[in-house]
């Protein structure tokens, strides 16, 4: 299979002297036709730029890439051509009608105005808009104004679709939705590469999924692969007095198959298991058995945070925390 | 289809879209026609007396008009940026950027739609201007030269702007800083006052202003000039037309390649 998009080295640097941030560190990718990569990382970490780096927004400063064979840099004009952006923003002009976001999409394509009225019908009927397609966008909900601004990205049908936090911010119900729509989509053989906070987002929508952190992807593979990594599930005890979290250290030491993680602050207590509910019952047995009073407890999957932990031994909140006091790459970038 | 072609096309299509907007925000336009007439009338009544007549021996509101012609529509392009910056931050211009569209279209389509603003400005001055008793004293077809002179000043401006909007990059700054530019240079200037009243380096800056020959420019071609009150002594303001095109193709030769060159390599935050 040949990829659809091959990156090497991309290096991104915003800023200089002090203030200097690397939004792109030498970022290898590849995404492979027809299928869907997940780019999973937390605020900061180079989603964003890499994303625009491939959709010739950005010029990288470093490294080489390329969309469907055509280099972005030499020819991004070539590139345009064949691939479809929806931002983390839904960039639809609230004045217009559903429609005339479209058709105004379809006519920047060149498609003609017959073909863009047509095919901007034809996407609000796919995306559920139908009714909704003669009104002014402002009065779309957030979830409608996303469908809308996807939409605008597959205008002239193409093989390549980039989505930058397509369910960022939209209720739960909208992202369900958004995942349908995104779904099917790739069921008719587009290549996605598509970024994400949210793990189970990536498991959802991706064949493959790379972790990236500070402008480097940090793990690539399937979300089963990437699960095992992080040590697949895990129980989760909260002691109800900080003087038995020895004790509570030791019972689930002779439960799990890795290493324990004690946070005194919170009183946790954290250890990868495998055998699903029964370990649970074990471990609430041993516990008790122990004499140690349990405030809460539970069986956990791994989360982006455990996957963060596991790779780079900090959280993802951590990384949030840290880069909410300087400036985020998210926010220098550009 | 042709570059040139694609071009045309694509700026017809960003100039259709913001026009919309100016019919469906109608809050815009009822502002955009508001402040001219307010203008209008401020100066007419306010200033007529105190440096009017019985000072200069000249109608004031004939004089007067050009001159608020000029500065409306030279407020009228800071449009221009503020809508591109606002644009920028809403994501979208990332979405144009990312069409095989062509990269000036966006700019010329912002730019053109702000020529129908300042066209309505235009327009709604010239009929507040008649009712307090401003005339055209020449013939339609110059009038129609002076109001050109005055649109291809502020297009050239608007390309000033949209520079500033995407350098700026927040629509709200883009106003004030425009602001702070603006009105000085509209002052220092021919527009509300007699030049020759003013101590000698802003006199010799109203003299040589573009804005100052913009003025004249379409004082003379309304035929609201008078005879008790000539032009000074300057080249610039001896040939205001000539002088007004210059300026405005000076400034488009080089703010539009640079506010292109720019729009290519800038995307939101």
């Amino acid at each position: 299979m040949t990829d659809a998009v091959e990156a090497e080295g991309l290096v991104k640097v915003y800023g200089s002297g002090d203030g200097e941030v690397r939004a792109l560190d030498g970022l290898d990718l590849r995404v492979a036709e027809g299928t869907v990569v997940g780019l999973l990382g937390p605020n900061g970490a180079g989603k964003t730029t890499t994303i625009k780096v491939l959709t010739t927004l950005l010029v990288p400063d470093g490294g080489r890439a390329s969309v469907n064979g055509t280099d972005v840099v030499a020819d991004p004009a070539g590139v345009k051509r064949t691939i479809g952006v929806s931002g983390q923003y839904a960039a639809v002009d609230e004045y217009l009608t559903g429609f005339e976001n479209l058709d105004m999409v379809g006519r920047l394509y060149h498609l003609g105005a017959k073909a863009a009225r047509e095919r901007a019908r034809e996407l609000l009927a796919q995306f559920d808009l139908a009714d909704a397609g003669d009104r002014q966008v402002k009065g779309y909900s957030g979830g409608m104004r996303r469908r809308l601004d996807l939409a605008g990205a597959l205008v002239a049908r193409p093989p390549i679709l980039f989505l930058d936090e397509p369910t960022t911010g939209l209720d739960p119900r909208s992202r369900l939705g958004m995942w349908k729509v995104i779904d099917e989509l790739v069921r008719e053989g587009t290549t996605l590469l598509l970024t994400t906070q949210y793990l189970e987002e990536a498991d959802q929508l991706a064949d493959r999924i790379a972790v990236i952190d500070h402008g480097r992807v940090i793990a690539e593979g399937t979300a089963d692969e990437l699960k095992d990594q992080v040590g697949g599930e895990r129980v989760e005890v909260v002691v109800a007095d900080a003087a038995d979290l020895g004790r509570a250290h030791e019972v689930l030491g002779g439960i799990g198959i890795g290493e324990v993680g004690v946070d005194d602050r919170t009183r946790r207590v954290t250890v990868p298991v495998s055998g699903g509910a029964s370990v649970l019952v074990e471990a609430v047995r041993r516990l008790d058995d122990a004499g140690v009073t349990v405030s809460d407890l539970a069986l956990r999957r791994p989360t982006l945070d455990d996957v963060f932990l596991t790779l780079t031994g900090r959280s993802a909140e951590e990384i949030d925390d840290t880069e909410d006091q300087q400036p985020s790459t998210e926010e220098v970038a550009s | 289809m042709s570059a040139l072609s694609h071009t045309v096309a694509d700026a017809v299509t960003v100039t259709r879209r913001n026009l919309i907007k100016i019919k469906r925000v109608p809050d815009l336009l009822v502002f955009t026609t508001l402040s001219p007439i307010m203008f209008v009338l401020l100066f007419a009544y306010i200033f007529a007396g105190a440096i009017g007549e019985q000072n200069t021996g000249v109608d004031y509101k004939e004089f007067l008009i050009a001159g608020i012609f000029a500065q409306t529509v030279v407020f009228g392009s800071t449009f221009t940026g503020f809508s591109l910056a606002e644009d920028l931050q809403k994501g979208f211009i990332d979405r144009f950027r990312t069409l095989p569209m062509s990269p000036s279209a966006m700019l010329i389509g912002r730019t053109m739609s702000d020529v129908v603003n300042n066209v309505i400005s235009l327009v709604v001055m010239g009929l507040t201007g008649l009712l307090v008793g401003w005339r055209i004293r020449s013939n339609p077809l110059d009038a129609l030269a002076g109001a050109l002179v005055l649109l291809v000043f502020a297009y050239a401006i608007s390309w000033i702007m949209a520079y500033v909007g995407l350098i700026v990059r927040t629509p709200e700054v883009v106003n004030n800083a425009s602001f702070i530019v603006i009105f000085p240079l509209t002052f220092i200037a021919n527009t509300f006052v007699n030049p020759e009243t003013l101590p000698t380096v802003l006199k010799n800056f109203a003299y040589w202003n573009p804005v100052s020959s913009v003025t004249q420019a379409a004082r003379e071609l309304f035929g609201n000039t008078n005879p008790n009150f000539p032009p000074p002594d300057v080249w610039s303001l001896q040939h205001p037309v000539l002088y007004s095109l210059l300026w405005s193709v000076a400034v488009m030769a080089v703010f539009v390649p640079l506010s292109v060159r720019q729009y290519q390599r800038t995307t939101s935050r």
